[in-house]
């Protein structure tokens, strides 16, 4: 079941013709329209007209998340802001956010994509699905639900958070589609578990489940304890939020939605694109979008692309599952989480350089994160209080930074473990 | 007034021993010696005859180290000893962040150490009423 047969089972030489036609016509767009890459092309002694088709994609320069937070907040839109209808923003690393913008065309595109994800997820008009990703900034609440209504089922826009009203919903609403975190997925099986509810009194058919990474093992838990079938879904809200990939009914590789983005592989150190099927970073090119177009955006998620056929002819390529970043960040509870973030609420508090760690753990299916910070004798009291409180005014300040609840241990000095000079900041347990 | 030692340390096996291995290898002897524990880590709060020489070693062993002046009262060792001291330092509105007592003492009298948010007032006030507050040269002849 498809939701646009004509683009999602294109025949490749067509999809070729039809990327490289919206390339040019996107390089063109950005090079008259955002100054940055206009600068950036000169500098490489390129011209609109060197760029004639998908060929020449890796002669234009890449973009990255350092260098919309350099444009903050709305340097690299294409248009102007009074053909922005919508903006969007995810976390960065040293507080300010990275802002998106679409205009009226680019939410009915990504409607279109989502509706796609949704459908090959199992959605159909007379699902009742439950949105269950947080609405807001985040892009994963408002692009499932636009997605969702595209296809005309019926909305259930409950957001994230207050797990027994979700399940209330779930039972009493008689969803058959959930869309939410996996992890989210399996603290709701859990607490189902704990309240007593049978399966037999859920609805409950299909997962949609993105926004961060997980693994196969988690798949096949989430699918016996929901008796549900669970497809990944992918996007990043750079490149235009969830809608940029997603997984058949096959579950082998997540088909990217060649007619909007074209993927490419390359190697994090060099910039050099590697062939097919080798692992790298993975890197996005908008070929369809106004407000704004990313030129090569580099991604920092693992991924490699598989162009052979897919059995539910889908002639789109499958990039593999990102299971790893080349950068350190991490996601906790869908939040992303840079130890940058954390080292500057540590500086404020102990006006010296902070020797930290963070242990990720899922407990109970939930992602933990516990700080583990080093006492100086700066930091030091005689008085178990006035520890106490550092404990508690750390947790309290990364709760407002990042808005994620945290565990705050204190530590000796010396017990995290410096390697080659350069500290390491992250010990995860997950078991992805 | 009395110079206390107070060292952090995580809540762990062996951490206990591995302070008071520095201690002994570096000829420091400890007087008195209180912990307080939380379920992630523990303040050990020591009184030893060389309070120079136990923070240089502590701190040269990587501890986080900080001292403290206390307050060391002699009360007498019989039914409401320490209650005659408490009462006074109530009365005039000194509160005591944590108390503990001494490992040495001398005979019929307990040695009581005590960090009160206002030392000089409460040491005054003691020695008005009568209560025999300690110092550091004292101990030595205890």
């Amino acid at each position: 079941m498809y939701w646009d047969k004509t683009y999602e089972c294109m025949d490749r030489e067509q999809l070729r013709e039809l990327q490289s036609r919206r390339l040019v016509e996107t390089v063109r767009r950005v090079y008259h329209h955002v100054p940055y890459y206009r600068q950036r092309m000169q500098e490489l002694g390129i011209v609109p007209e060197d760029i004639n088709g998908v060929e020449d994609l890796h002669k234009l320069p890449f973009t990255t998340k350092q260098d919309l937070r350099d444009n903050y907040p709305y340097g690299l839109f294409a248009v102007p802001l009074s053909e922005i209808v919508r903006l969007h923003a995810s976390s960065g690393t040293t507080g300010k956010p990275t802002v998106v913008g679409y205009t009226r065309k680019d939410i009915v595109n990504w409607s279109e994509l989502m509706a796609r994800t949704l459908v090959s997820g199992g959605t159909r008009m007379d699902s009742v699905i439950q949105v269950a990703y947080g609405y807001g900034l985040f892009t994963g609440g408002l692009g499932v639900h636009y997605g969702a209504e595209r296809i005309g089922a019926s909305v259930i826009p409950v957001s994230g958070g207050n797990t027994k009203r979700q399940i209330m919903i779930m039972k009493d609403f008689g969803t058959t589609v959930l869309a939410c975190t996996p992890s989210y997925a399996l603290y709701l099986a859990e607490t189902m578990e704990e309240m007593g509810i049978k399966r037999e009194e859920l609805k409950l058919q299909y997962g949609i489940f993105g926004a961060e990474p997980w693994s196969e093992a988690m798949r096949k838990e989430i699918e016996e304890k929901m008796q549900i079938s669970a497809i990944d879904i992918y996007g990043l809200s750079e490149v235009i939020g969830p809608g940029v990939a997603s997984e058949c009914q096959y579950k082998a590789g997540l088909h990217i939605f060649e007619d909007h983005f074209i993927p490419e592989i390359i190697d994090p150190e060099t910039g050099e694109v590697l062939p097919e099927g080798k692992e790298g970073e993975l890197v996005f090119t908008t070929i369809n979008k106004e407000g704004l177009p990313v030129i090569r955006y580099r991604t920092r998620d693992i991924s490699a692309l598989n162009y052979e056929p897919c059995p539910c002819g889908r002639t789109h390529v499958r990039m593999k599952k990102v299971l790893g970043r080349t950068d350190d960040m991490i996601i906790i509870r869908g939040v992303n989480v840079f130890p940058s973030q954390i080292e500057s609420v540590l500086m404020e508090i102990g006006d010296t350089e902070p020797h930290y760690l963070l242990v990720v753990d899922r407990v109970g299916n939930l992602d933990n994160l516990e700080v583990w910070v080093e006492v100086s004798n700066e930091l030091f009291s005689d008085e178990v209080r006035k520890l106490e409180e550092l404990k508690r005014r750390i947790a309290n300040e990364i709760q407002s930074t990042l808005g994620l609840s945290v565990k705050v241990k204190l530590v000796e000095p010396k017990t995290i473990e410096r390697s080659e000079g350069k500290a390491k900041r992250i010990i995860d347990k997950r078991n992805m | 007034m009395f110079r206390q030692i107070s060292v952090f340390l995580e809540n762990k096996k062996g951490k206990l021993a591995e302070v008071t291995g520095v201690l002994a290898e570096n000829n420091i002897d400890m007087w008195a010696i209180s912990i307080a524990d939380t379920t992630n880590f523990g303040i050990l709060r020591i009184i030893v005859d060389d309070p120079e020489k136990a923070v240089e070693v502590l701190k040269d062993a990587g501890y986080p180290v900080n001292t403290t002046e206390v307050l060391a009262v002699e009360v007498s060792d019989r039914p409401g000893g320490l209650h005659q001291v408490l009462n006074i330092l109530s009365n005039e509105d000194i509160s005591i962040e944590y108390l503990y007592s001494f490992v040495r003492r001398p005979e019929e009298m307990a040695l009581i150490l005590f960090k009160v948010d206002r030392l000089n007032d409460a040491t005054d006030i003691l020695k008005r009423a009568g209560i025999n507050v300690i110092t550091n040269d004292q101990v030595y002849d205890l």
